[in-house]
């Protein structure tokens, strides 16, 4: 579609697919639907007939609709790009035009996304990545274009001289869907909060339309004569159950069709997603190393995720379906071991490597930390009872009671969890309890050192050391390794940048 | 593991200029002054609670006026850098206590700051960035001339090292 004053230099100008109106009225007209409801019943409320409110209600939908559908032309109208030999443009906007241009050499990622509705046109949302740290402004988003120009697009961008991967024995599907790996779904922190969610969303909705008082009462009525501590019980079994289906919905919506592969060149691409299907390719270079997440329900199960460290992948917050560094799901930790080992291209995953443990102190401070954090409220509300009430005593033994143990337990598990090594290429380092997290980062990745500690830390002869890099969170920690363990090992995993600060104790003593 | 024997980092070479003292104490007076007056002009103004606010005052600024005479001497025995050919190695901190170590070849930017406080006291902050959002390194109070000299140095020395500092 080109329009008459685009001849001539500009021809190889594009637009944006025509069909994202579509896409965008349809939408519109879900939303119209959806609030025609409501706002015809309070409309009738009122002594107006219903046949003025109906016009109501259909002048703002049509309103609505066309208003939305108008601007999304205009907005076509307004956008074009353009990948040229050096560089990709996008000129956006009616009245403030932007002008964005990235260099294509840049370009490190290339996102497909395209929900139901948008799969249903042939159409899908690119958006183009560059391996920039610093701005927030360094994706470009074509929003809605047609499939096989997003394909193109994807397949363009991304293709590298192809004598850069000398062995293709990594190439290829590097792991597929395995349907049983959905046991993992109900027992991640997801399945609470989404019982949560629902519990929420039927109060409110119920109090859209005004009816939160008759679905509480109706409630009550169900339960009326079961004993409250049935009631609580029956209740959080729901909500937990509706978390349970809600968490295996999700999976599903997410993972199905997961594949991950490396194509010919060294890219990484995860596709997946049933109704909203997701593309992410991520270009190899940028990748520093990954790290394998075993969340405490999912620990449990002996099962880890796979998530990439790497340079400038897209900030995208908002993403509900996971996120874009995610390259496995939950999956036994077998399997995950050995996709971390095929995407860095090991033969041994680093992440399976024996790890050198903390110092004995390091255990001493999680007691000690998880001691405080169980009878800290315990000790407040025994002084709150001892002023006011004896009943809030009781309360306080009962909270020691059940905090201790369980606050022990998981700093115990915290402190058999650290661990740190060398590992081939990659270091090795290991930390948390209910988030347990394995990063292998390459050693060559490490930009610089910070080496920290608390005066606690000093009493105890412990340091905390942080790996900073361009990739994933900037910084990946060792924490409370001994003084000399950890700076020996930050030595060794990266030779020569920590040796000329180092000096053997013995030397003259110098202040602190 | 090598060998087992004993490590420590070594401080870096280079104390920062002894005027840093001087800006760290006005510098933590003003932030003690700024509530202390804030609480006992109200507490004047407002009777019924002028003494729970000039307590509240008077408390500020014990502790403050404690923190002024104590922390500065403490962070100008730990505060010190160094600059070698291959990297930048800066200590900071008092109670928490940080070493911070770049490597010449991943600075990306250096910068010089000058505050006014610091102006009066004819001081300078450089900053050095690297790659990581985590790995910037400040090194504070230093003599303005001084900082000027070191960012033109580290400049010439990132432009010389080859490498794209991820």
């Amino acid at each position: 579609m080109t329009a008459p004053g685009d001849t001539g230099p500009h021809q190889d100008w594009r637009r944006l697919a025509p069909r994202t109106v579509l896409a965008g009225a349809a939408v519109l007209c879900g939303i119209a639907g959806g609030a025609a409801l409501p706002a015809f019943l309070s409309l009738t409320s009122g002594s107006r007939p219903a046949w003025q409110a109906a016009a109501w209600v259909l002048a703002g939908a049509v309103l609505l609709v066309g208003g939305g559908a108008a601007a999304d032309w205009i907005r076509l109208r307004r956008t074009r790009y353009r990948v040229g030999t050096e560089r990709i443009d996008l000129h956006t906007g009616l009245l403030v035009v932007t002008r964005r241009s990235l260099a294509r050499e840049r370009v490190r990622s290339v996102d497909l996304t395209a929900n139901p509705l948008e799969r249903l046109l042939g159409l899908v949302k690119v958006r183009i990545g560059t391996g920039e740290h610093t701005d927030g402004e360094s994706t470009l988003e074509l929003d809605l274009v047609t499939r096989s120009e997003g394909e193109h697009l994807r397949r363009t961008l991304l293709a590298r001289p192809a004598g850069t991967a000398g062995d293709t024995a990594h190439d290829g599907v590097l792991a597929t869907l395995d349907p049983r790996w959905i046991r993992y779904a109900p027992v991640s922190f997801v399945a609470p909060l989404l019982g949560g969610a629902a519990a929420g969303a039927v109060m409110q909705v119920s109090d859209w339309f005004g009816a939160q008082d008759e679905v509480i009462h109706w409630i009550g009525d169900r339960l009326e004569g079961v004993p409250l501590p049935w009631i609580i019980a029956e209740l959080v079994l729901l909500a937990t159950a509706a978390g349970v289906i809600g968490a295996l919905g999700l999976w599903i919506e997410t993972w199905s069709h997961y594949r991950l592969e490396r194509e010919p060149g060294g890219t990484l691409r995860v596709r997946r997603g049933l109704l909203t299907a997701r593309s992410v390719s991520l270009e190899e270079r940028r990748l520093r190393g990954v790290e394998l997440v075993e969340p405490l329900g999912v620990r449990l199960f002996r099962a880890a995720r796979v998530d990439a460290v790497a340079t400038g992948l897209a900030q995208d917050d908002d993403d509900k379906h996971g996120d874009l560094k995610n390259l496995l799901p939950p999956a036994p930790r077998a399997v995950a071991d050995r996709v971390a080992a095929r995407v860095l291209r090991e033969a041994e995953p680093p992440t399976g490597t024996p790890l050198e443990a903390h110092p004995r102190a390091a255990r001493t401070r999680r007691l000690r930390r998880a001691l405080g954090c169980a009878l800290g409220p315990a000790a407040v509300l025994a002084a709150l009872g001892a002023w006011l009430t004896p009943v809030l005593l009781y309360l306080a033994g009962g909270v020691a009671v059940v905090l201790t143990p369980l606050a022990l337990l998981l700093a115990r598990d915290a402190y058999r969890s650290l661990g740190h090594g060398v590992s081939g290429a990659y270091l090795v380092t290991r930390s948390g309890s209910v988030r347990r997290s394995t990063v292998a980062l390459r050693r060559a990745g490490v930009i610089g050192w910070t080496v920290r500690q608390s005066w606690f830390q000093r009493r105890a002869g412990l340091l905390t050391l942080s790996a900073t890099t361009a990739a994933g969170e900037g910084a990946y920690d060792v924490l409370d390794a001994g003084e000399s363990q950890g700076l020996t090992f930050a030595a060794e995993a990266v030779p020569g940048l920590l040796t000329p600060f180092l000096e053997t104790t013995g030397a003259p003593p110098t202040e602190r | 593991m090598t060998e087992p024997r004993e490590v420590r980092l070594r401080p870096p070479r280079n104390a920062v200029d002894r005027r840093a003292v001087g800006w760290w104490r006005t510098r933590s007076l003003i932030a003690t002054a700024v509530p202390v007056t804030v609480l006992a002009v109200v507490g004047a103004l407002v009777a019924p609670a002028t003494a729970w606010l000039l307590t509240a005052a008077g408390a500020v600024a014990v502790l403050g006026l404690g923190c002024t005479a104590f922390f500065p001497a403490w962070w100008f025995r730990v505060h010190r850098w160094e600059v070698t050919d291959d990297a930048v190695y800066v200590r900071t901190g008092a109670l928490w206590q940080e070493w911070r170590i770049a490597p010449m070849s991943r600075i990306q930017t250096v910068d010089t700051v000058r505050g006014p406080l610091e102006r009066a006291f004819r001081l300078a902050t450089v900053t050095v960035t690297t790659a990581s959002s985590k790995g910037a390194i400040r090194v504070e109070g230093l003599d303005h001339q001084l900082a000027a000299d070191l960012a033109e140095r580290l400049t010439a020395i990132t432009r010389a090292t080859p490498g794209d500092a991820t």
